[in-house]
């Protein structure tokens, strides 16, 4: 098995979809001869050429139209989208035509497209290259969201997501791209199905919850916490939209305890539907009250590193709100 | 209005500290954010500002002493404002205590220093926070949470508190034998009324009807007649559920109840038709492999025992068919209108135990069948999906599932064959 990091999952999952489907392309800014700006579809364009490999104008409202239109005509449209603080302009195209599609038409048309978007803070990219924009679009029916936090899950989701008969978002943890490694098999289909969420850590005083680049200092909190004798269960929930809301509500009927982790915003970030579930549908199972940790209400990640790191939630913060709840 | 002065947690690891001076003494005005005391933490002193602008009303915890973060130091509140004399019970009980053990921390103190607390499921005042775990833990096991120690924030009760109290419970000791103040149990003879006998009083004699002699005899001459074995394996039923799911309700619109047990009855028609020697019965002169499959299913008559009406030529039988059957045979089980032959000719039988909560069973062979499959209660379980290098857990519908066989003519390998073909038709259900 080769150790690869969550880009390289990407690229190859992009690879393979390409290879395997003829209708498969990618549309975005710089996918072709640069490889994209993180380099996610270095070699592409050399291997399927300028009619699959698709440099688009700096314009996101037409990436994701000419995606939906594609899709519409039969093709399998991957759309980049350069960074997800990007996606406004397309904004409309995503939530009133992409995802509504399936069901205006009752079912005889759907919009088979991936966007994939890097999203998240941490990489000092300031106000217009760290947003998490995750709750706008799990709000919305009709749209599968994805976050993988892995090399495997980056690949498998994404392959998934392209087979996926429905619009699929992919936001992809950016700082992650080179920092997170980990195993995959070569020469082996990797498939994740979406939907499902996976208990990463198996633990009994509490649950932490959380996806993306907080899953991983999650798990890093929970191994502090293991030390002074508390032991964190961790959920990485994989898929925001739809919600493995069997797993969530099988592991706080356990523990009693869930802390639910986000960089987005606190006010209205996607923590709080989880924290409104456990409330509505796990009241009788909990020992203490639901907890979220999350990005402060302010407009924008500061560019600043200091107060980038006040801003973010890192594997100190989230021990301390684990070790509080614990105590409770 | 006032305001409770309480020990801050003053570092990620630090969870005590001791009250080194206080910077203002009872009766002096203070303002909001001004010093108020010092706390000493590993050599370490820092100063503690006022939560509030008012009077230093009262202080609780002297200098010197050394408590738990979230201990009650003071109170600041209006001149004239009534103040309890008394800090919070347990810490009055133990004003010498260096050190309060976490079970023995304050609760909430009395009104009117106390903020208002969150509603309590169950809460009698001096118990202080019941989550809603802890309160159904208790109803659900009768506990009288005043005979729990708290280990949580300020003494609370939490769910390991609780059900380490369950558990320590002795067995021997039945709960009604420890009286209690709780509300929740009451001595028996306050129940009944009267001290009461010494030794066991005679009890009622309830006569056998005809049902529970017929039980009573054949369980014995079936334990008597066939060395049992029982052999377990588990289902995970996603896929089961998932069709049921997708078509009960399909079923309803013909007038059929699309139960699992139909699932099971098919799942069995299945592995007795792949593993005959399990549709048979013993003679002296041999196996007999019965050509056809009469499936008997046990039906609960309640306190007036059970009963097996058989589905007969369950093999030739649809889904549908057999949830019909299942649906006619038990409602006339019930109602008392079985006719003799619905519960002869039997080949093998089911009984689905699960239905009353049981995980497992080792039931007791329908002679002369071979064999008998008990079925569990369909839980949800975390089971782990395995796959090469990246295992992960899932949370699947599982369930047990038993075959209790006649050792005389069927060997361990032969029975687990059977109910491996009865796991995978279940969970490969299409």
């Amino acid at each position: 098995m080769a150790e690869i990091t969550l880009i390289e999952g990407l690229r190859q999952a992009m690879d393979e979809e390409l290879a395997r489907d003829d209708r498969v392309f990618i549309v975005g800014e710089d996918v072709g001869p640069r490889g994209g700006v993180f380099r996610a579809t270095q070699g592409l364009f050399e291997k399927y050429g300028s009619g699959r490999i698709i440099d688009s104008p700096l314009a996101e409202l037409s990436i994701i139209g000419v995606g939906i239109g594609a899709a519409l005509y039969g093709l399998r449209p991957i759309c980049e989208i350069q960074f997800a603080d990007f996606i406004h302009p397309a904004f409309n195209q995503i939530v009133n035509e992409a995802a509504k599609m399936c069901y205006r038409s009752n079912g005889e048309w759907t919009v088979p497209m991936v966007i994939r978007a890097p999203y998240g803070g941490g990489i000092g990219g300031g106000l217009y290259h760290s947003q998490s924009l995750e709750a706008f679009f799990a709000h919305v029916p009709g749209l599968k969201v994805v976050v993988p936090s892995t090399p495997r899950e980056a690949k498998g989701l994404l392959k998934a997501a392209v087979r996926d008969p429905n619009p699929v978002l992919v936001f992809e943890p950016k700082k992650g791209y080179r920092l997170i490694k980990g195993e995959v098999p070569e020469g082996e289909e990797i498939l994740e199905p979406l939907g499902v969420a996976r208990v990463s850590r198996v633990g009994t005083d509490l649950t932490a919850i959380a996806y993306g680049m907080m899953h991983h200092y999650t798990l890093q909190a929970a191994d502090a916490l293991a030390q002074e004798g508390i032991s964190v269960e961790v959920i990485d929930l994989r898929t925001l939209l739809p919600l493995d809301k069997a797993t969530v509500l099988g592991s706080v009927g356990k523990t009693g305890k869930a802390l639910i982790i986000y960089e987005d915003n606190l006010t209205g970030g996607y923590g709080g539907e989880i924290a409104a579930i456990l409330a509505d549908e796990a009241f009788t199972d909990l020992d203490a009250p639901v907890r979220r940790l999350g990005g402060p209400d302010v407009p924008a990640m500061p560019y600043s590193h200091p107060l980038q790191d006040w801003f973010l939630p890192n594997p100190v913060k989230i021990a301390g709100a684990m070790r509080e709840l614990a105590a409770f | 209005m006032s305001t409770q002065v309480i020990m801050p947690q003053l570092g990620e690891s630090v969870v005590e500290g001791t009250v080194s001076k206080w910077l203002k003494a009872e009766g002096q005005p203070i303002s909001e954010f001004e010093p108020l005391l010092e706390i000493n933490t590993d050599k370490v002193d820092t100063e503690i500002p006022a939560p509030a602008s008012g009077i230093l009303l009262r202080v609780f915890i002297a200098e010197g002493q050394t408590v738990q973060a979230g201990t009650i130091l003071g109170v600041i509140g209006e001149a004239g404002e009534p103040v309890p004399e008394a800090p919070p019970a347990s810490t009055a009980a133990h004003p010498t205590s260096p050190r309060p053990a976490v079970a023995e921390m304050p609760s909430p103190a009395p009104e009117p220093v106390r903020e208002p607390a969150p509603a309590a499921a169950s809460a009698r005042p001096d118990l202080g926070f019941i989550s809603p775990v802890v309160a159904k833990i208790a109803a659900e096991h009768r506990i009288d949470l005043s005979l729990v120690k708290g280990s949580g924030a300020g003494g609370r009760i939490t769910k390991k508190d609780v059900l380490a109290y369950v558990g320590s419970i002795p067995a021997a000791v039945p709960a009604w034998e420890q009286p209690a103040s709780g509300e929740l149990f009451r001595p028996s003879e306050e129940v009944f009324g009267g001290p009461p006998k010494a030794g066991p009083a005679p009890g009622d004699v309830i006569p056998h009807n005809a049902v529970r002699r017929q039980i009573a005899e054949h369980m014995i001459r079936s334990r008597r007649t066939s060395p049992h074995v029982t052999t377990v394996m588990e289902a995970d039923l996603s896929r089961v559920v998932a069709h049921r799911q997708a078509h009960k309700e399909i079923f309803a619109r013909d007038g059929v109840d699309l139960t699992y047990s139909a699932y099971f009855v098919i799942a069995s028609v299945a592995a007795l038709k792949a593993v005959p020697w399990v549709n048979a019965s013993w003679t002296d002169e041999g196996v007999v492999l019965h050509r056809q499959v009469h499936v008997g299913m046990a039906v609960s008559l309640g306190d007036e025992g059970l009963i097996v009406p058989v589905i007969k030529n369950a093999d030739q039988l649809s889904l549908l068919a057999v949830a019909a059957a299942i649906k006619d045979l038990a409602n006339r089980a019930r109602s008392r209108k079985l006719k003799p032959d619905d519960v002869q000719g039997g080949t093998f039988t089911i009984t689905n135990h699960g239905v009353s909560g049981s995980l497992f069973a080792t039931p007791i062979i329908n002679q002369p069948q071979a064999a008998i499959l008990g079925v569990g209660k369909m839980q949800k379980r975390v089971v782990v999906i395995e796959s090469p290098g990246d295992d992960a857990f899932a949370i699947r519908p599982m369930a047990y599932l038993t075959l209790t066989f006649d050792h005389r003519m069927l060997d361990g390998a032969v029975a687990d064959r059977f109910l491996s073909v009865v796991v995978e038709r279940l969970e490969t259900w299409s």
